[in-house]
């Protein structure tokens, strides 16, 4: 039975570590998928960290920060548009820029707010977001497989594991079967043939990056409002990154992006379970060396083993009419 | 609406410096903002950061030792990025190279102490570059992006030297995550020894003789991009891969060396920390340097000439900000980190924001004055 | 009785120093098939994108059946009835046609609960104009020809009553033509109005009612085309009486000078593009190689050229094996060997354009002095060099160290020309040669390939113009799907017969 118990609660940190990658990647389709490269997801998360600890903070209302992060990775978004869409700058650079941005500023004001250590205050319950227990949890709890699947596995997340998980089939409906997904689709595969059809196509990348601050935003209130009670400095810890990576091993498809995010989470938990247990004839892997599988795991996952990605065609070119 | 101006009437100095320098200013008043914001006076912080970088001579040392530091990481990401690649990783490329500074000089501690020096560049180099390596490799193979796998490399380089500072190379003397000191005649000649050689004493200051190795750092990098067969073809990939390869160029070499070099230059750092400084290595000692070198690279233009003034005015944001967080509690050093995020933003991506006006502003002018 | 359906008054369109329309005056009739006829870069596609919304005039207006209108975007001109197909379709490659077509139009926010009425409407269109395109295939896998009706459909689809047609038939076989042109008169007939847009005066005699012909971005004459004949157009055109037909001498054909045996080419996909190809081109000859685009060509080229693997196969310079699947000599060891390289696309892959014109003028020559030595450039020679070929060329301005991209298009293609015919090459391997190169360079141009032939270099000239292939080649060869499906003697072959070789119908 202890074995079960320790599947089940590997299952179920692995769903809650890959929270904030589900909502990156998501978000990270839309951008992608427009042809706008975002390697800014790390920067707006820990922008929304930081944002939703403070508003939470303030308005003693975790709704309140959230909303707050939400404008705050909107705002964002709109910034690396307003360089890379409208005035057709390096959309890497771009990135680069909010990112390092983003680190310096979230820690200085934290510091320059709330004291040196560019920590924000710890947040009381009525301040954050708790565990939710699903109904008839503790009911159901003895009854076999049923009773571990759902009391154990399912129930007793934060409610952004659930907004998470929810978010992949509505991601999925709204590419690939709205109106607007076609045209979000069709803007980063050949914007000339949306342009020509009537459609501006910055407006149309806009409109995807919209979408994505509002779900990083998700990602970062996880962060700091939810399985933490407080920011700190650079929490997000390549996050953003990691999201990315597992977006382009999904092949810009939510389905498969979501697959790749439960993967580095299920690594994240058992690197977590690993740290200093004795393993048969290795002996204990120092804990700074486990700690960097997740990082080794990108690379490798990157590097294609499993097939080459096929980018949107029009990925990173800013889209440029007159001649 | 699009300016299409006649970019061949541009004068040069419109292009290379009036417009770098409208962005710079308005990067600046931004970041003055954020100062507001954080609860203190710009005006106050701009006064101190000038005192704390110029007012007396250990001050003016320490930002040309910033300086040193920001040359090497600068020109390292310029180097990549003539061949268009954004080596993000500048950060565990110098902190692996710093490895290499210390198995060479605890190794060949039987050697003349200059050639330990020039075996230490060497190592510094060569280890760097090697930490370049792998990113390289999948990109030019495997087209796995290199921003991502050199963050990544970031990460792994930092869990790697924490490792080995803590249960490999740690001075087990001591608890803290560093490694012993290296023997005194191996540490590169400071500022104040030099300054004592002429008779004048002054107090400690971080300036060592690496500043000079930047210098030839800077002018290997002008001969190598604009000078050379190297240069040439690493510049042609990086603009367009596509008549490389017709020419006869080839994309995967060119990607492989560039980030060698690259590499191997951000290795340098560790000359300046390791053997100049701290004396041995110290956990963390690459301390954002390498992500400053992006803005300084961007500001610079991605050319020696323009990445010295840029490294220059990154040694004053140090060390005039470390005197700003002296006398401004609301102020830390991660002030300036967003401070390098606003130049990047406005002199790299937002770098044509104002650069049509300004430009056909110029021609106008000119052609006005051509007339009468 | 004729009514104008599209009245252009006084446009005028700049872009930066480039005056690209210059007071333009045009009237279009109703149910008329218009020709506007001008070199590249005379104006023609600017005006029409313009009608169509693309770009915003600086000054003039535009009517549609005598009503004033204000175009904006594109939206406002397919809201007045205009359609356009564009010489690089506007399709999204890895849609179906029926996405393609109601991109923009779909209707509702959930995308298919319209599309059942739409595929009958389409159908319907499809059978009036004998059409025949399968709504459920993916652009990919259509052929030009197919996608271009793609382009049409979706034009009728948002109810265009007049219809753009941009350099239609650059990239068909003379069958396509004569498909397209048959839909473009059963348009006609239905009471739609054509303005076809092209360089190519058969077509204009052939289809058209009226033509406008533009010079140097100004509207140069109108005329009933029955009023008017091909040389009159010409010297419309150009400004000067000009050549249709080349003088060309008698080959003197020397030995074979390059060999291709059992050629097998995959392309990036890992897609089989070259079959088996075997070809011989001898020194003093022109081999002209035709076929409609896609079809290997361009592989071929690469491979020839050394920049794509060989996948099996063997190719011969002067009896010497040079490349194999093993062993493929890359495109500089090649130039040592003397052949030279024009490749189809040479502002992406010709040159770089970030350059200084003078590291263009040795880009891939680089290496070899007297321009570098030891690794290290020699830019006084280098200089030097660049100067007397920029003189020789008359590329403008003769500034070496101007920046490629400041050139314009007609003098970048002479950057590269000037390049690789400065060499003298013994082999010369040539794409498109006058793709996007205005009457002048080409008669320039073509006088300039004779001559090298008349000195013994053997010539592999790939083009898509059947005109060009057949008014420089000594022999002629047409690829299809990969192989060579014909060989043909000059001066013993129409083009309706090489038409059917490249369509793959013999």
């Amino acid at each position: 039975m202890e074995f079960l118990s320790d599947i089940a609660s590997l299952t179920n940190s692995t769903l809650r570590i890959s929270t904030p990658l589900v909502f990156a990647a998501m978000a990270g389709i839309f951008a992608e998928r427009s042809g706008v490269i975002d390697f800014s997801l790390e920067g707006k998360m820990l922008m929304a960290a930081f944002v939703a600890a403070v508003g939470s903070y303030f308005f003693g209302n975790p709704w309140a920060g959230l909303f707050m992060a939400i404008v705050a990775c909107v705002s964002l978004s709109m910034l690396h548009g307003f360089a890379s869409v409208t005035h057709k700058g390096d959309q890497v650079v771009s990135c680069v820029a909010i990112n390092i941005l983003i680190i310096g500023l979230t820690t200085a004001l934290a510091a320059a707010w709330f004291g040196q250590a560019g920590l924000t205050p710890t947040l009381t319950d009525d301040q954050r977001f708790l565990e939710i227990t699903l109904p008839f949890a503790d009911a159901l709890r003895e009854v076999p497989i049923i009773g571990i699947i759902y009391s154990d596995i399912l129930s007793g997340h934060y409610i952004f594991v659930y907004f998470a998980y929810i978010s992949v089939p509505i991601v999925y409906w709204v590419v690939f079967k709205t109106s607007f997904g076609l045209r979000v689709r069709a803007v980063g595969e050949n914007p000339s043939a949306v342009d020509t059809a009537g459609i501006n196509v910055f407006t149309m990348r806009y409109k995807a990056l919209a979408i994505n601050g509002v779900l990083i935003a998700f990602a970062g209130a996880h962060l700091s409002t939810a399985v933490n009670a407080n920011f700190f400095r650079e929490m997000s810890a390549g996050r953003g990154y990691l999201a990315l990576a597992a977006m382009i091993f999904g092949k810009w498809h939510p389905k498969t992006a979501v697959i790749a995010c439960l993967l580095f989470g299920f690594t994240d938990a058992l690197q977590i379970r690993l740290q200093g247990v004795e393993l048969p004839t290795i002996g204990t892997i120092p804990v700074q060396l486990i700690q960097a599988v997740p990082y080794v795991l990108t690379v490798i996952l990157l590097a294609g083993f499993v097939g080459k990605a096929i980018a949107p065609r029009a990925i990173g070119q800013p889209y440029i009419k007159e001649r | 609406m699009s300016f299409a101006l006649d970019k061949s009437k541009v004068p040069w100095w419109v292009s290379n410096l009036i417009v770098p320098l409208v962005n710079l200013t308005l990067a600046l008043l931004v970041s003055g903002l954020f100062i507001f914001i954080a609860g203190e006076n710009p005006y106050q912080a701009i006064k101190l950061i000038i005192y704390g970088s110029f007012g007396y001579v250990e001050g003016f040392a320490y930002t040309l030792y910033y300086t040193t530091n920001f040359i090497f990481t600068g020109l390292a990401f310029a180097v990549a990025f003539h061949c268009r690649l954004f080596n993000i990783g500048g950060e565990g490329q110098a902190y692996i190279g710093g490895l290499g500074v210390f198995l060479v000089a605890i190794n060949f501690s039987f050697l003349p102490v200059p050639i330990i020096w020039i075996l230490s560049i060497a190592g510094a180099f060569i280890f760097g570059a090697a930490w370049a390596f792998i990113p390289a490799y999948l990109q030019a193979k495997r087209g796995s992006h290199i921003v991502i796998t050199t963050i990544m490399f970031n990460f792994i380089a930092s869990s790697l030297m924490v490792y080995l500072l803590v249960d490999v190379i740690r001075d087990m003397k001591q608890m803290g995550p560093h490694t012993v000191a290296l023997p005194k005649e191996l540490w590169l000649p400071s500022f104040k020894d030099f300054a004592a050689f002429f008779g004048i004493k002054i107090r400690y200051s971080p300036l060592n003789a690496s500043f000079l190795l930047a210098i030839a750092a800077s002018l290997f990098v002008w001969f190598l991009v604009w000078k050379t067969k190297w240069g040439y073809e690493m510049r042609a990939v990086g603009h367009n891969t596509q008549a490389a390869i017709y020419a006869g160029i080839s994309p995967y070499k060119n990607i492989i060396i560039a980030m060698l070099i690259s590499g191997g230059l951000a290795g340098l750092l560790s000359i300046n920390e390791v053997l100049g400084v701290h004396h041995k290595i110290v956990s963390g000692f690459p301390a954002g340097y390498g992500f400053t070198g992006i803005a300084v690279a961007l500001m610079g233009r991605n050319h020696p000439i323009g990445i010295f003034p840029a490294a220059f005015l990154f040694g004053i944001l140090y060390q005039g900000g470390s005197e700003v967080t002296f006398d401004m509690p609301n102020i830390t050093r991660y002030m300036f980190v967003a401070v390098q995020g606003v130049i990047i933003l406005f002199s790299g991506a937002l770098e044509n924001l104002f650069r049509p006006q300004i430009e056909s502003f110029f021609v106008n002018k000119l052609n006005r004055q051509a007339k009468v | 009785m004729v009514s104008p359906i599209l009245e252009l008054s006084n446009i005028n369109k700049s872009f930066g120093h480039v005056h690209a329309n210059k007071d333009i005056n045009l009237t279009i009739n109703k149910g008329t098939i218009h020709g506007i006829i001008g070199e590249n870069g005379a104006g023609k596609s600017t005006l029409m994108s313009i009608v169509y919304g693309l770009y915003q005039a600086d000054s003039g207006t535009i009517k549609v059946s005598g009503n004033e209108i204000n175009l904006k975007s594109p939206r406002d001109s397919i809201e007045n009835g205009i359609g356009m197909v564009h010489q690089h379709f506007m399709l999204v490659e890895n849609f179906t046609v029926l996405e393609n077509i109601v991109l923009g139009f779909e209707g509702e926010v959930i995308f298919g609960k319209n599309l059942e009425k739409a595929k009958i409407d389409l159908k319907k269109l499809c059978e009036t104009y004998n059409l025949n395109v399968d709504l459920d295939s993916v652009i990919s896998d259509l052929s030009v020809g197919f996608r271009q009706r793609v382009e049409i459909l979706k034009s009728l689809y948002r109810g265009a009553e007049v219809f753009i047609l941009d350099e239609p038939t650059g990239v068909l076989t003379p069958q396509e033509v004569d498909e397209l042109f048959k839909i473009l008169r059963s348009l006609k007939e239905e009471g739609k109005t054509i303005v076809l847009i092209t360089h190519k005066l058969n077509e204009i005699m052939d289809l058209t009612s009226e033509v406008s012909v533009m010079r140097q971005g100004e509207i140069v004459g109108h005329t009933k085309t029955k009023a008017t004949n091909r040389e009159k157009l010409a010297e419309m055109m150009v400004g000067r009486s000009v050549l249709l037909r080349i003088n060309k001498s008698k080959t003197h054909r020397g030995d074979v000078a390059f060999k291709v045996e059992n050629l097998i080419v995959k392309d990036d996909l890992d897609v089989a593009r070259v079959k088996n190809v075997n070809l011989e081109i001898h020194a003093g000859e022109i081999l002209g190689l035709a076929g409609v685009t896609g079809n290997g060509q361009t592989e071929l080229l690469e491979a020839l050229s050394g920049i794509r693997k060989v996948e099996s196969g063997e190719i011969f310079l002067n009896g010497e094996k040079i490349s194999d699947s093993l062993n493929l000599l890359n495109p500089r060891e090649l130039k040592e060997k003397g052949l030279a390289h024009i490749p189809e696309d040479r502002q992406r892959m010709g040159l770089v354009t970030d350059f200084k014109a003078s590291e263009n003028l040795i880009f891939g020559y680089h290496d070899q002095e007297p321009y570098s030595k030891f690794s290290i450039m020699k830019e006084d020679k280098i200089f030097d060099y660049s100067k007397r070929v920029m003189e020789e060329y008359d590329v403008r301005p003769r500034s070496p160290h101007l920046m490629t991209s400041n050139f314009s298009g007609g003098n970048q293609q002479k950057l590269i020309l000037s390049r690789e015919l400065n060499e003298n090459p013994k082999i010369l391997l040539i794409g498109q040669p006058t793709r996007g190169v205005d009457i002048g360079a080409i008669e320039f141009i073509h006088q300039r390939l004779i001559d090298m032939r008349d000195k013994g270099a053997a010539i592999l000239l790939v083009s898509v113009e059947l005109e060009e292939v057949l008014s420089l080649s000594d022999r002629i060869i047409v690829m299809f799907d990969g192989k060579i499906v014909g060989e043909r003697v000059n001066e013993d072959v129409t083009d309706r017969e090489l038409g059917l070789l490249m369509a793959g119908v013999v």
